[in-house]
């Protein structure tokens, strides 16, 4: 590459970052203010961090969050990691495309209405809204992401070591178990990590399925501002910031990792 | 061709009471409309080294899938120790198989590679460790038991494959290829120790090779395919001598194949014509031919002698001018263009240094064999 930094180079880059990244940053500032008034700097302090620890209901949106985050996302991508696999190994079966396209059509469905089905669908099998239909309708939309992660590495996955196994006495389930998982256990993280973001950021389907006793982190945000920002919401938009930059960085790094790894896989037949 | 036998030869294909231990009965491997495996019929037996030779596609991969149960035939049936295969899944077949890819679980070690089949079997640890160390041993990768597979050449990688697949001790084991990537004496060595513990073990062995060599060298028999049918299964030294057909001769070493018509003669001999004006070839045959039949004269390139003079003493003798000399240090194939247009090779060993070569280039030569050195084949 012929990476020199001309002036035109520094201006785009400049002004995308700027595009991108400029609200989160003023956001992060003044989560930081002193003052109590939004628009205007008082000064540098973290109390607002300490007023939102104090907050009763911040703190109970946070743990509904949390937990529908970790409860959904474990499901999705069990659920989406065995609808990848028969994608991928299942043979020709009978309606394997029909299948194939309805894992995949959640995807590009509109949140609303994927919100408003399945609130149409608990209220007439008479579920009463709670964290269990949050976790159930994250589950929902966020494994059809995982499936497409797990399945692209599946396809890049050298069948013959699944006969090995098999040929050397390994049951199906020991060869799931012992030799495919391994292997493409760095896709189902960030398949998990993947689903775990997306519900943690999700206001539109939470909005629909969730109850008057479970408010996650997102519908009390965005109720709150209703009522005006306060520097409080600054502060905790902030650490959900934090904690979604974290989960994308590893993502990536796991992914970036196996990448590597399936680089020297790939030598390594090439060499055979 | 009748050669002297030794006592206690092992041929149990001979031998009609000789119960197989493999056995194709029809079988027909179709991959849509495309046939793969065609009406194949063949009975293997216990003990034996039986090699698969073949050109590329041809499918040998597939026989040996269908084998080790990857691929179920779209007709017939398979028969392992008199069982019938029909709907037995890979892992509960007496069968291990050797990958062309060799498909080493990038995840484990060398060590664990070994061991993953003998976990399978629930092994206890002691005497697992021994039986893994034995293999190490034998394949000669003591010293990287605990590497990862791309932490290995792939001469190391093959021989990981080779040794994960005997660890098992199986009765049937499968090598797709076993020993391509390994330079000439490793492969040598690698070829002595595979019949070496087929010795020991008694373990029947059905390999799949492009190198002719090797299957000469291992095999007990040796089967040709061609577009997924069997074209001839015999010992190699039949194979060789005594080819049924101008494919098998071809396939299998160098080979002048001169075509031409029959003339019967006395005896069980032929006349063949093979060019206007020439003296016909004459050579020794069982089969029955009719006059003017269009048959193919085989003859091996080191069955004829080049020399200065005709010699007199060997029944056919044609002249011809040297136009090519491929020089293999031990022996020299001589290309000589006949005054017919035929162009035929024939091989001398060098006896004598290269600067004091006997013949050279445009060098006018006699070539000359005997009634027996060739086969006739009419197809
Ligand atoms: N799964 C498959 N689907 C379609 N065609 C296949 C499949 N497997 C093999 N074939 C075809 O069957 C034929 C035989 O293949 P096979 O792998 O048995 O050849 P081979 O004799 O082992 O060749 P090589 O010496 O190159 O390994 C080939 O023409 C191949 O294209
Ligand atoms: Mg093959």
């Amino acid at each position: 590459m012929n990476g020199r930094l001309t002036w035109f180079n520094v201006t785009s880059l400049t002004l995308g970052f700027a595009f991108l990244y400029l609200p989160m940053l003023i956001l992060i500032l003044y989560s930081f203010n002193e003052s109590k008034l939004v628009t205007v700097w008082g000064g540098f302090s973290a109390k607002w961090y300490g007023e939102l620890l104090r907050n009763e209901q911040f703190l109970d949106a946070f743990w509904v969050t949390l937990r529908v985050g970790l409860i959904s996302s474990t499901l999705a991508t069990v659920l989406g990691t065995m609808a990848a696999y028969v994608m991928v190994r299942g043979g020709r079966f009978f309606g394997r495309t029909l299948f194939t396209g309805m894992i995949y059509a959640p995807l590009v469905m509109p949140e609303v209405i994927t919100g408003l089905s399945l609130l149409l669908l608990f209220i007439a099998i008479g579920l009463d809204r709670g964290i269990f239909t949050i976790v159930l309708a994250h589950t929902t939309f966020s494994m059809c992401f995982v499936s497409v992660v797990v399945s692209s590495r599946l396809v890049t996955f050298d069948r013959s070591l699944e006969e090995a196994a098999l040929d050397l006495g390994a049951t199906p389930l020991d060869t799931f178990r012992l030799v495919t998982l391994p292997i493409i256990t760095p896709a189902v993280i960030s398949g998990w990590l993947l689903a775990f973001t997306l519900s943690l950021d999700d206001l539109v389907i939470a909005s629909f399925t969730s109850g008057p006793s479970s408010t996650t982190l997102p519908i009390k945000i965005f109720s709150a501002v209703r009522l005006g920002v306060s520097p409080e919401i600054n502060a905790l938009s902030t650490l959900m910031i934090a904690v979604v930059a974290l989960g994308v960085i590893t993502a990536s790094l796991v992914s970036k990792n196996a990448l590597r790894r399936q680089r020297r896989e790939k030598q390594e037949a090439f060499a055979a | 061709m009748a050669q002297p036998q030794p006592q206690n030869v092992f041929a149990p294909w001979a031998d009609p009471a000789e119960k197989p231990l493999i056995r194709f009965e029809g079988v027909t491997k179709r991959f849509g409309d495309f046939v793969a495996v065609d009406d194949l019929n063949l009975d293997i037996y216990e003990r034996e080294f039986f090699a698969l030779l073949g050109p590329s596609g041809c499918g040998k991969t597939t026989l040996m899938r269908m084998l080790a149960g990857f691929e179920n035939p779209s007709e017939g049936n398979i028969w392992i120790g008199g069982q019938n295969m029909k709907g037995i899944p890979p892992n509960r077949r007496p069968v291990n198989m050797m990958f062309q890819s060799y498909a080493l679980f990038p995840h484990l070690t060398v060590w664990d590679n070994i061991a993953f089949g003998l976990r399978r079997e629930g092994m206890d640890k002691d005497r697992m460790r021994v039986r893994v160390d034995e293999m190490l041993r034998l394949s000669r990768l003591e010293k990287f038991a605990g590497r990862k597979p791309h932490q290995i050449s792939g001469g190391q990688r093959q021989r990981v494959a080779l040794a994960r697949s005997l660890a098992k001790a199986p009765k049937l084991l499968l090598l797709d290829e076993p020993l391509g990537a390994l330079d000439k004496k490793l492969r040598q060595d690698t070829q002595f120790e595979l019949m070496d513990i087929q010795e020991k073990t008694g373990t029947t062995f059905v390999i799949v090779t492009h190198d002719q060599e090797e299957a000469m060298t291992v095999a007990s028999r040796v089967a040709v395919m061609d577009h997924g049918k069997l074209v001839q299964v015999a010992t190699p030294a039949h194979i060789y001598e005594a080819p049924e057909t101008v494919y098998v001769a071809d396939f299998i070493g160098d080979v002048n194949i001169i075509e031409g018509t029959v003339i019967p003669a006395q005896g069980n001999r032929v006349d063949i014509t093979y060019a206007e004006g020439k003296p016909p070839i004459r050579a020794a045959t069982d089969k029955t031919l009719v006059p003017g039949q269009r048959v193919s004269f085989a003859v091996r390139p080191e069955k004829i002698l080049v020399s200065r003079e005709m010699a007199t003493e060997r029944t056919n003798a044609v002249k011809g001018r040297i136009e090519d000399i491929a020089y293999l240090g031990n022996i020299s194939t001589y290309h000589v263009r006949l005054d017919s247009g035929h162009l035929v090779s024939a091989q001398m060993t060098n006896r004598n240094r290269l600067e004091r070569r006997e013949f050279t280039w445009e060098d006018e030569v006699w070539l000359s064999w005997t009634e027996t050195a060739g086969i006739v084949l009419t197809e």
